[in-house]
């Protein structure tokens, strides 16, 4: 990085300030010029997040179907779409399912990333190799990785299945095609997805550690495991918030890899209200109750952040 | 690495030796989507640990099926990173260092806007772009795919941003350099690498993106490779052999950026998610 050799002495600049005193209208101009450079940020943000957020919610009270897009006529129907929603026994699945799939998730990820995290915190050859190559996983495109698990638990012919065959163990078991195993597969596969990202953000936040708390402790004669309970997790502790709830927003409105690994199926048995609101709006070109669904999304996420929020400030952020 | 350690040398190399066997099985998918895409002649059969012989078939049926929705991903993730860059890293600096009212509000609703569902957006931006006639237009994928990086390269670079010592931005307006001058000639220069990181995070993001290419396009017209694999094995589900390949291909970047970036990349995740 270039780091400029150019300092100025401060009282030059003091009186450059003086000796043309700021009047209004030139003040008024820079202040503009100013938000000339945050202003197409803004209107952009208002525009792809904002807005839809809001069309979102007007849409969930609107009837639209596959003629909308002719006529352009879309009237509000009150409260039509959501009691349609409700009433289908596949809105309480998919919210079930979004929960068992979040939960689960984030519990593998996370523990499984902080193991790691753990592991390699250790000085040993190659390790920051490792640890690169160790991204990969959650570098690829995630419709990628859903399509290349999809070919490795195929019932027949998967790898999985050839492999625990050969140990003698269920080699044929219906990973992602019983309705039974299918979430649990999807789980599996996101848990694999997830543990790069948790690893490095918690790697990350072990090395801002100090070595003297280690130090501390070790004096004091506490093991491993005592050090890690008393020293390192409470230390780590908002590092893992934010992983936590990064994590929890990424998962919990999930869609790529549950349409490249099972399409929501069979019999409806891995749909979440990502794959619902889809299914709905763009499959049923019924936006109206996709836009329901949506809003559930909406308001789940929205309690998360205000949590995290809270969160945030007791730590003093 | 030959930093001192307090273990012995012995030890070290286990821990290296078990390293390699976590890293062998977080990599085997990946393995096993290259193996496969070797094997293209396995369709529905069983395919073996290691490829018999160099069978690159595969890989030319892909780049027939799938090169050009491949060369549709690489026009939209570049101009997604420059409309991306245009928009957040004068936001960031305005954002770090002009001190305008509002600025925290502004920072924090960047936050905020990593927790909208994306199908929510796409819900909402769908019925947007027809009446704007941008459904099926790279353009209209290229803005949207901007907006999985947006927030992010803001919050990325403002965090750097901050860092640079005022006294060089004042030295350069002290020469008669404006606003838009320091910027450029100064700020983006000494940014350098938070402007590499953000560039190959939001290229990344628009890559692997299939939720609005899966909404916003109605037709064959646009489709980046990520459809073009999913349509793919609708229609082609005993060609496993292809379908690998393809997933090959559209993972090149990936790794790319990871051998040649690997730094960035890293940084980038710890600094645009935790600071």
């Amino acid at each position: 990085m270039t780091t400029s050799t150019v300092t100025v002495p401060a009282p030059s600049r003091t009186r450059q300030r003086a000796g043309t005193p700021d009047s209004r209208p030139a003040r008024l101009r820079r202040r503009l010029a100013q938000w000339g450079f945050v202003a197409p940020a803004v209107v952009f943000m208002l525009l792809f997040f904002g807005y839809p957020l809001v069309r979102n919610v007007v849409m969930s009270f609107q009837h639209y179907t596959p003629r909308t897009f002719f006529t352009g006529a879309a009237p509000f129907n009150g409260l039509d779409n959501w009691s349609k929603v409700f009433q289908d026994a596949l809105f309480g699945k998919a919210l079930w399912h979004t929960l068992v799939f979040t939960v689960g998730s984030l519990l593998g990820q996370f523990g499984i990333g902080l193991a790691l995290a753990v592991f390699f915190s250790r000085r040993f050859p190659l390790n920051g190799l490792m640890r690169s190559l160790i991204l990969l996983p959650w570098l690829v495109p995630m419709v990628v990785s859903g399509i290349v698990w999809r070919r490795i638990l195929d019932q027949d012919t998967g790898v999985l299945n050839s492999f625990l065959g050969a140990l003698g163990l269920r080699g044929h078991t219906p990973w992602l095609t019983s309705p039974g195993m299918a979430l649990l597969s999807t789980i599996l596969v996101n848990i694999w997805i997830g543990i790069p990202f948790n690893m490095v953000i918690l790697y990350g936040g072990l090395q801002e550690i100090p070595g003297e708390l280690y130090e501390a402790a070790s004096l004091d004669g506490a093991s491993a495991w005592r050090t890690f309970r008393s020293v390192t997790l409470p230390v780590l502790k908002p590092v893992i918030t934010v992983v936590l709830v990064l994590g929890f927003m990424s998962t919990v409105k999930i869609l790529d890899l549950i349409l490249a690994l099972t399409d929501g199926g069979p019999a409806d048995a891995t749909q979440t209200l990502g794959t619902l609101t889809y299914q709905n709006s763009f499959v049923q070109l019924d936006f109206g109750a996709g836009a329901v669904v949506g809003d559930v999304l909406i308001l789940v996420s929205a309690v998360f952040a205000v949590f995290y929020l809270r969160a945030n400030r007791s730590e003093g952020k | 690495m030959t930093s001192p350690a307090p273990t012995t040398p012995r030890r070290r190399w286990g821990s290296t030796l078990a390293g390699v066997l976590i890293l062998c099985v977080m990599l085997f998918p990946l393995y096993w989507m290259l193996d496969t895409a070797l094997q293209p002649g396995s369709g529905l059969l069983q395919v073996d640990p290691v490829p018999g012989s160099l069978d690159l078939s595969g890989f030319t049926k892909a780049l027939g099926d799938q090169g050009g929705h491949l060369l549709t991903s690489l026009a939209v993730a570049l101009g997604a990173v420059a409309i991306c860059l245009a928009i957040s890293a004068p936001a960031a600096y305005g954002l770090a260092r002009f001190g305008l009212r509002g600025s925290r509000t502004i920072v924090f609703g960047t936050l905020i806007t990593q927790m909208v569902p994306g199908i929510v957006i796409a819900n909402a931006l769908y019925n947007s772009y027809v009446d704007l006639g941008l459904v099926n237009s790279y353009f209209g994928l290229m803005l949207a795919d901007a907006s999985l990086g947006i927030p992010f390269c803001i919050v990325l670079m403002r965090s750097f941003m901050v860092s640079i010592p005022g006294e060089v931005i004042e030295a350069a307006q002290l020469d008669g350099a404006g606003l838009v001058r320091t910027f450029v000639q100064v700020v983006l220069p000494m940014s350098r690498n938070s402007l590499i990181t953000s560039g190959l995070f939001a290229f990344l993001f628009a890559w692997s993106d299939f939720m609005f290419a899966l909404t916003l396009n109605t037709t064959d017209h646009v489709k980046p490779v990520t459809l073009g694999i999913y349509q793919y094995i609708g229609a082609h589900v005993g060609d496993w052999g292809s379908v690998m390949a393809a997933s090959v291909l559209s993972a090149v970047p990936a790794a790319l950026l990871l051998v040649l970036a690997q730094k960035y990349i890293a940084a980038g995740i710890t600094g645009g998610s935790v600071k």
